[in-house]
């Protein structure tokens, strides 16, 4: 469902070119979990960008199921960002002074959904915050807002989701949590997920590993069957922070 | 997505940014609230003096004494004491088309007591005409006659002031009066005129004008026929020229004048647009001080605005990213701009109102009434200045933000 073929994406800095994409060819298909693996400035992000439409390449075609992006224009590609794809940013990016409610609401404003506080309540409780509706961002600690960022990616049912450096921003534990929900929205609901990060035990965790330095792809392989590291589930059901497994699994269709 | 739900958005967006909200808008209620207030207080320093001005009559040329150079040294205006009651008399006899009526007067300062009231007022002498042409209405009693004038009576109309501070609500009509140690009957008192500005009217006493020349002037008057002023009603407003025309050459007759006239004519609208030249720049100037505040207050929006810009950069990044269009971003930043400038518009022109209300009824110079006028073109003029101010830099900076590429705004620092 996505395909790149010889991207590039040059910046200009004063006379030089940086080219953060040199001549990227890459097939994801759709129900894969892929990750982007790279030292930083190795132009992972922005391999991440120009899928997730937010933002153009330079030269080569990238086409979201089969339908050429360049081609598309301001209304399409916001729609596209609406309907097909979410996002999960390392800074959660969320709106702030602004319920968590209302900030999952905000796509299905966008998308002119009628039931939306009914979704969005759900998509809250899927990532088990159904007890933090009311909170505004700054209320909340750094993985209950990257849970936030989740359902808001969850909440109009993208068919890809994207995540840059997910638990870049979070300590150990809460990573762990981030991640057991990828895995679940990756398994109950075939969801396609692209995840930049440059963690390797992150990356071990994903069912295909893109290597990429200096813009270039220098290695596509796969783990295998999808591989969880242990220790991750027991750190789950740790009893410090509150599981969300209970909540979430009830509300999964 | 429909202009609902992009006004639902904006109040949302609003709401959850009081502190910058409230700073945008107090910018536009300064401006405004300033602009409102100095004009309408301008406005009403016009308006006091123009209805001055008219309530004083409808139709008049006044006629002064005028400047005379004796020994190539010329005097001021009034100088010359060159009017006389015979003059008055001739205008009002020589059958003049253009001229209704003829009023002469003598004016002098006098001591009025009575009981144990005392108080420092103008004496004016007036003929029977005086009540017509310059518009006075007796309130009580009755005004002067023919028959007063001719007898040199000591009798007296009191303005509707001096009613008040002389007689403290006792009924003045048959009580005497002493002006300048001569006792006078009052035979009448004067309705209000209000107002105030030169001589307050109010504050008069009107005497016989032969009575004036004979007992109470000072000076070279006493004893003589000279006039202060002889006011002259046209017929219509169409015939004042013709009337001043008239009047000039009977005078000049009179005076044997060959070169220079020794009077001064000057119709009421003279006066008025004198008047309206002063107050003009006066209102100008409140105005241009208002205009500085507006430009503060612009400032001010403007600052706030662009301050905002980088939290709302990021904020446009994030609403792009996950799925709105720019014209999405466009409507709503329209609409927060629309409606802190119409909030701020509408608190800024009650404020203003708020605050010519106040000025006006501080008291100013006495018996000045100053009623500020609130116009439409000031509230106009403000609303929309402030308006324009905050849409073209509340949007201005969203509208580039919006055309940017969602991950360029989501990095803007």
């Amino acid at each position: 469902m996505i395909e790149l073929e010889n991207v590039y994406k040059i910046y200009r800095m004063g006379d030089s070119e940086v080219h953060a994409l040199d001549g990227v060819s890459l097939k994801i298909a759709a129900g894969e979990w892929v990750a982007i693996v790279g030292p930083s400035g190795s132009g992972k992000s922005t391999l991440m960008n120009v899928i997730g439409c937010l933002d153009q390449p330079t030269s080569g075609s990238y086409k979201l199921d089969g339908v050429e992006v360049a081609r598309m224009s301001d209304r399409e590609l916001a729609r596209v960002r609406n309907r097909k794809i979410g996002f999960v940013f390392q800074t959660f990016n969320l709106l702030p002074r602004t319920t968590a409610l209302a900030n999952v609401e905000l796509p299905l404003v966008y998308a002119g959904v009628r039931d939306r506080r009914q979704r969005a309540i759900a998509a809250l409780e899927r990532v088990g915050l159904g007890d933090r509706l009311h909170h505004r961002p700054n209320e909340l600690s750094g993985g209950q807002q990257q849970r936030v960022a989740i359902a808001r990616a969850l909440v109009t049912n993208p068919s890809i989701i994207l995540a840059d450096e997910p638990t870049g921003n979070l300590d150990s534990r809460a990573g762990a949590e981030i991640m057991e929900l990828f895995h679940r929205m990756h398994t109950e609901q075939g969801l396609t997920i692209v995840m930049v990060t440059h963690d390797p035990d992150i990356a071990a965790q994903c069912e295909r590993v893109v290597h990429i330095r200096d813009g270039k792809i220098l290695s596509d392989e796969r783990n295998g069957d999808r591989r969880r590291v242990p220790g991750i589930a027991e750190q789950l059901t740790a009893p410090a922070i509150p599981v969300p497994e209970p909540v979430a699994t009830g509300a999964v269709r | 997505m429909t202009i609902i739900e992009s006004i639902r958005i904006a109040l949302v967006s609003l709401s959850a940014n009081k502190l910058r909200s409230a700073l945008t808008m107090l910018g536009i209620i300064i401006g405004v609230a300033a602009v409102i207030a100095l004009m309408g207080v301008g406005r009403g320093a016009q308006q006091a003096i123009d209805s001055q001005i008219n309530s004083m009559g409808t139709n008049l040329i006044f006629i002064s004494p005028g400047a005379v150079s004796q020994g190539g040294v010329r005097s001021s205006q009034g100088s010359a004491q060159t009017l006389t009651y015979d003059d008055a008399v001739a205008l009002a006899t020589s059958g003049l088309s253009a001229v209704a009526a003829v009023a002469p007067e003598a004016r002098t300062f006098g001591q009025v007591v009575y009981m144990g009231n005392n108080i420092n007022t103008q004496i004016v002498g007036v003929t029977p005409e005086y009540e017509t042409v310059r518009n006075y209405r007796v309130q009580a009693g009755e005004f002067i006659n023919a028959g007063n004038v001719t007898a040199r009576s000591t009798v007296a109309v009191i303005g509707a002031n001096i009613m008040t501070t002389l007689f403290n609500g006792e009924d003045p009509i048959g009580q005497t009066i002493r002006i300048n140690n001569v006792g006078f009957k009052v035979i009448g008192v004067l309705e209000a005129k209000g107002g105030g500005g030169f001589g307050n009217q109010d504050d008069q006493i009107l005497v016989p004008l032969t009575t004036v020349n004979a007992r109470l002037q000072r000076g070279n008057f006493r004893g003589s026929n000279l006039v202060s002023q002889i006011s002259v009603q046209a017929t219509d407003a169409g015939q004042i020229n013709l009337a001043i025309q008239q009047v000039s050459e009977v005078l000049r007759e009179r005076h044997k004048i060959r070169f220079e006239d020794d009077f001064t004519v000057r119709s009421q609208q003279d006066l008025l647009s004198t008047a309206n030249q002063i107050t003009g720049v006066l209102t100008l100037f409140l105005g241009g001080v208002a205009g500085i505040s507006l430009l503060v207050g612009g400032i001010g929006i403007m600052n706030i605005m662009l301050v905002s810009v980088t939290e709302r950069t990021r904020e446009i990044g994030i609403r792009k990213a996950i799925g709105a269009t720019r014209n999405n971003i466009l409507a709503q930043f329209l609409t927060e701009a629309t409606v802190l400038s119409i909030f701020g518009g509408l608190i800024g022109i009650a404020t203003g109102a708020v605050i010519a209300r106040v000025i006006s009824s501080a008291p100013i110079g006495g018996t000045l009434v100053l009623n500020s006028v609130v116009g439409m073109d000031s509230i106009l003029l403000a609303t929309l200045f402030a308006t324009a101010v905050g849409l073209f830099f509340g949007i201005y900076p969203a509208y580039r933000a919006a055309s940017l590429n969602p991950i360029d705004a989501l990095r803007y620092e």
